[in-house]
């Protein structure tokens, strides 16, 4: 059984965990089929050269999922996905680990619903933000 | 690097601003959810078997990428062939589950020019709506293209 956090856990400021994803040019390539995105640059290393990049690099859609799964792994099967922005500041390159962090800036209701906005983000080896982003989740009550 | 005279003119950029896509639709099919979810590395068990919460199995959230080709025709020759991904806003109002057709319209909110590192770029945002068989906005994505 997945652990479920509520509303009432939540405050503003709190961490969310840390975590470390490795994804691999396999995993590109699976992500290219899975969404029918076939630009070269993110499996074919000469044509991503060729258009200046150092390698291939990983899609932003497939970054944007990542955060997606970050977040809602977090609300737990009974919270829900509002809303979920990123931007791509930065590449990312298979086979060197990406971390997901994130934390809690806001915690409110709004009509029946209990909403928590977090600032998550996706950062390279060297720690920087790559893939800035903003969630909002609605969460369970433990009062109901 | 492009090396082209290209300007975004005020009359482009009016004439491009509420440009629609052609509809696309989709079916959505199960395997094609099982396919996505290994793809992004998450083992969701919503997206596999379905959980009680969302009473069967439903899509990740950004599955919706794999509906590809709702770009509004611009009513001028594009000048540059690089493409990049700026990024997304997506807003979600119901899940999308197997058997959904979905039907999605993109509009062009927003064209700009502006020069940066990687040259003269042309950079458009545009919101893709998504409806369900019963007409229903599922969910909403924002996305800036960059074009060099």
């Amino acid at each position: 059984m997945e652990s479920q956090i509520f509303f009432e856990d939540v405050s503003e400021g709190m961490e969310l965990p840390v975590e470390v994803r490795n994804p691999t040019p396999r995993q590109l390539v699976q992500y290219a089929g899975a969404s029918g995105d076939f630009y070269e640059i993110h499996y074919d290393r000469n044509f991503a050269q060729s258009t200046g990049l150092k390698d291939i690099i990983i899609h932003g859609a497939l970054k944007n999922a990542m955060l997606g799964a970050y977040i809602t792994g977090w609300a737990g099967p009974q919270g829900s996905l509002c809303r979920l922005t990123v931007q791509y500041r930065g590449m990312d390159y298979p086979d060197e680990p990406i971390t997901a962090k994130g934390h809690v800036t806001r915690v409110y209701q709004e009509g029946q619903r209990n909403l928590v906005d977090c600032t998550v983000w996706l950062e390279n080896p060297e720690g920087q933000q790559t893939t800035p982003g903003t969630a909002t989740v609605a969460l369970p009550s433990r009062s109901n | 690097m492009s090396t082209n005279s290209f300007t975004l003119t005020d009359e482009m950029r009016e004439q491009s601003i509420g440009v629609e896509s052609e509809p696309a639709s989709m079916v959505i099919e199960q395997g094609h959810i099982l396919r996505f979810a290994e793809a992004i590395g998450d083992d969701n068990p919503a997206y596999t078997v379905g959980t009680p919460e969302t009473g069967g199995i439903v899509a990740p959230p950004t599955f919706l990428r794999a509906m590809r080709g709702i770009r509004p025709e611009l009513p001028f020759e594009i000048p540059y062939s690089r493409l990049l991904d700026g990024g997304s806003d997506w807003e979600y109002f119901d899940h999308v589950r197997p058997g959904d057709t979905i039907t999605a319209v993109g509009r062009v909110e927003d064209i700009r020019e502006r020069a940066g590192s990687i040259g003269q770029m042309l950079i458009s945002t545009i919101k893709i709506t998504y409806r369900n068989q019963e007409g229903i906005v599922v969910a909403t994505q924002t996305s800036t293209s960059i074009r060099y």
